[in-house]
């Protein structure tokens, strides 16, 4: 996660406080998936950001994910998402998702 | 309506800069800055590739013409551990300089004397630019000026805020600043925009020479790069086109530069294609040179992969759109997409402005295009990176709005993105990816009759110049030419009608001799 994002992520965790705050994330690799949610989590594996050393604990989900689809009006989620659920390995990206998640 | 405009040739050029990777690339020079002792520096030299190596690097092959897509697509991927049988410098394209010579032609591209060269590394640069044959002799005569000492150029770097260019680790030269306070006059941005313009230069003159084009020809130039000239009144003034069409040769030609990140490309042959279309001028050459700033961009994953690093060159491109000759495939100015404001950033509707828009209004399929070329970024970077397949994911998005518009079926996807698809071959140069690499294959295969529609989808992030959130993108369709349409004379006659005057006129005469 780029290092201007950790920030902003920082800000509003301090802002609104952690327990408020939902990371909805877009990645389109479970890898790339798995490596912004240990940044929100447990903090940034890279120890280049603003969230190095920190543990935000956040919830973090990736727009693709079941929980996430659950809670979006489906004809809003088949005009913006699901064009991109067939493309994604969704599969992959849900697995790193709960990696991390089962970390916290 | 006048003829569309053709692709008349294009060159696709690489220089191949090590050293600009540890010193010009922004993910060293920032970590020189935070982490100055991290393993991540440290390790980084032992990552970089020979000269013989990157000529043996099968995209490197692909990108300068030696490579079809399909044999790409033959080599088992990863690519980075396998060798071409046929390593060499020259392509159909264009071709892969080596840093030394590269730094002797941004000397000659520089015309403020901020250039320096050692003294005896410039004897060998001019030797070896001389053997390259594409430059004259008063060109080649500005190396004879290097007296420098290697001991000048160290204080230079030390003490007057130079930048040094590093032949193996070594100072062979450096860039002077151009001002001593303007930040964009400063050594780091002089040798940005000297780089940008040599590579520029280096793609024009290959696609001269290797498309034996005249240079008089030539009535105007657009320069699409990502870099921006100017001094500290006019940060982003210009004119890179012009600056590199002087060097090149172009005499007869003026010029402007065209920016939209890596959409400008994209948005530069459309210009040139309406520029053409509309008479104002008949050969229009669109050029970019390429960027250090993102060289080793994906260096850390790379390296921490055991990947060598594989962003070592700078990229560069030209492409001349001509007026109509029957021959070449035209660019259908007609049939465009564009991403407007109101269009959203959802990939769906990204893809459906760019993509099925543009092809609805012109009553086509999407199975009706042989090939599409959006991004065009070498997997063999993006993937270790975590970027995944950046071209295979644009071709899913394309094949998967297809099944939601019920053109193919969901099965067909795999198929689809094979068909119409492309392994991706480009260097992770910005707006060197996006559609236009593709311009000379396509424009080859519509001649040889093995394609006869492309489409190319030029995708930028505006984002990152913090002035807007929204995304951007145009795409335009290329096709086979039909033959020239018939012109109609300023008296409102066709050449059809003047050749049949001509016929009537010949049949009287002969009626006469017989009377």
């Amino acid at each position: 996660m780029d290092l201007e994002n950790q920030r902003r992520v920082l800000e509003f965790s301090e802002q609104y406080g952690a327990e408020n705050v939902v990371v909805l994330l877009g990645a389109a690799e479970g890898e790339a998936a798995g490596l912004a949610a240990e940044t929100v989590t447990l903090g940034d594996p890279t120890w280049a950001g603003p969230l190095a050393g920190v543990s935000l604990g956040l919830a973090v989900y990736h727009i693709c994910e079941p929980e996430v689809k659950e809670e979006i009006d489906p004809d809003v989620y088949d005009e913006q998402i699901s064009m991109m659920e067939m493309v994604l390995d969704v599969d992959d990206i849900c697995n790193e998702m709960n990696a991390i998640r089962d970390q916290l | 309506m006048a003829d569309y405009s053709v692709i008349k040739a294009a060159s696709y050029v690489l220089a191949h800069t090590p050293d600009m990777v540890i010193h010009n690339g922004t993910t060293q020079t920032t970590e020189m800055v935070v982490n100055p002792d991290s393993d991540y520096l440290k390790e980084l030299p032992e990552h970089l590739r020979s000269y013989d190596d990157c000529l043996a690097y099968i995209p490197n092959q692909a990108y300068i013409g030696n490579v079809t897509n399909d044999e790409l697509r033959a080599v088992p991927f990863p690519y980075y551990d396998k060798k071409s049988e046929n390593p060499v410098r020259s392509g159909k394209y264009g071709e892969i300089m080596p840093q030394s010579e590269f730094y002797g032609l941004m000397q000659i591209c520089d015309v403020f004397d901020l250039v320096l060269l050692e003294k005896d590394f410039a004897v060998k640069v001019k030797a070896d630019l001389n053997a390259w044959g594409l430059l004259k002799e008063e060109q080649l005569a500005v190396l004879d000026k290097n007296q420098w000492e290697k001991a000048e150029l160290e204080r230079l770097v030390n003490e007057e805020h130079a930048e040094g260019l590093y032949e193996n680790f070594e100072l062979v030269g450096c860039v002077k600043r151009a001002h001593d306070v303007d930040v964009n006059l400063s050594a780091h941005t002089m040798l940005e925009n000297i780089v940008t313009k040599a590579s520029s230069v280096q793609s024009i003159l290959n696609l001269l020479s290797k498309c034996d084009i005249d240079p008089d020809s030539i009535d105007y130039v657009i320069d699409c790069c990502e870099e921006a000239c100017g001094d500290m009144n006019q940060r982003g003034g210009g004119n890179f086109a012009k600056a590199a069409a002087e060097v090149a040769g172009l005499n007869m030609a003026t010029g402007s530069d065209v920016r939209g990140f890596c959409a400008g490309p994209a948005h530069a042959i459309l210009d040139a294609a309406s520029l053409v279309k509309a008479g104002t001028f008949k050969n229009v050459l669109v050029t970019a040179g390429g960027c250090t700033a993102k060289l080793g961009m994906n260096g850390k994953d790379h390296v921490k992969k055991g990947l060598p690093i594989l962003e070592d060159c700078i990229g560069g491109f030209s492409v001349l759109i001509s007026e109509n000759d029957g021959v070449n495939p035209i660019i259908r100015n007609d049939i465009v997409g564009r991403h407007t404001v109101g269009t959203g950033s959802a990939p769906q509707n990204v893809i459906g402005s760019l993509v099925t828009d543009p092809l609805d209004r012109a009553g086509l399929k999407v199975t009706d295009v042989d090939k599409f070329a959006p991004e065009l970024q070498n997997p063999d970077i993006t993937k270790p990176a975590g970027a995944g397949d950046v071209p295979e994911a644009n071709f899913k998005m394309i094949a998967a709005l297809s099944v939601k518009r019920g053109d193919i079926a969901r099965t067909d996807i795999p198929a689809f993105v094979k068909e119409h698809g492309l392994v991706g071959w480009a260097p992770t140069q910005g707006h060197i990816p996006s559609g236009v690499p593709f311009m000379g294959p396509l424009r080859d295969m519509i001649l040889e009759g093995s394609a006869t529609r492309g489409m190319i989808i030029g995708k930028g992030s505006l984002f990152l110049g913090r002035m807007t959130n929204l995304f951007d993108g145009v795409s335009f369709l290329v096709e086979k030419n039909p033959g020239k349409a018939e012109e109609k004379a300023a008296g409102g006659v066709s050449a059809a009608e003047i050749k049949a005057m001509i016929a009537e006129s010949m049949r009287d005469f002969a009626e006469s001799l017989l009377k």
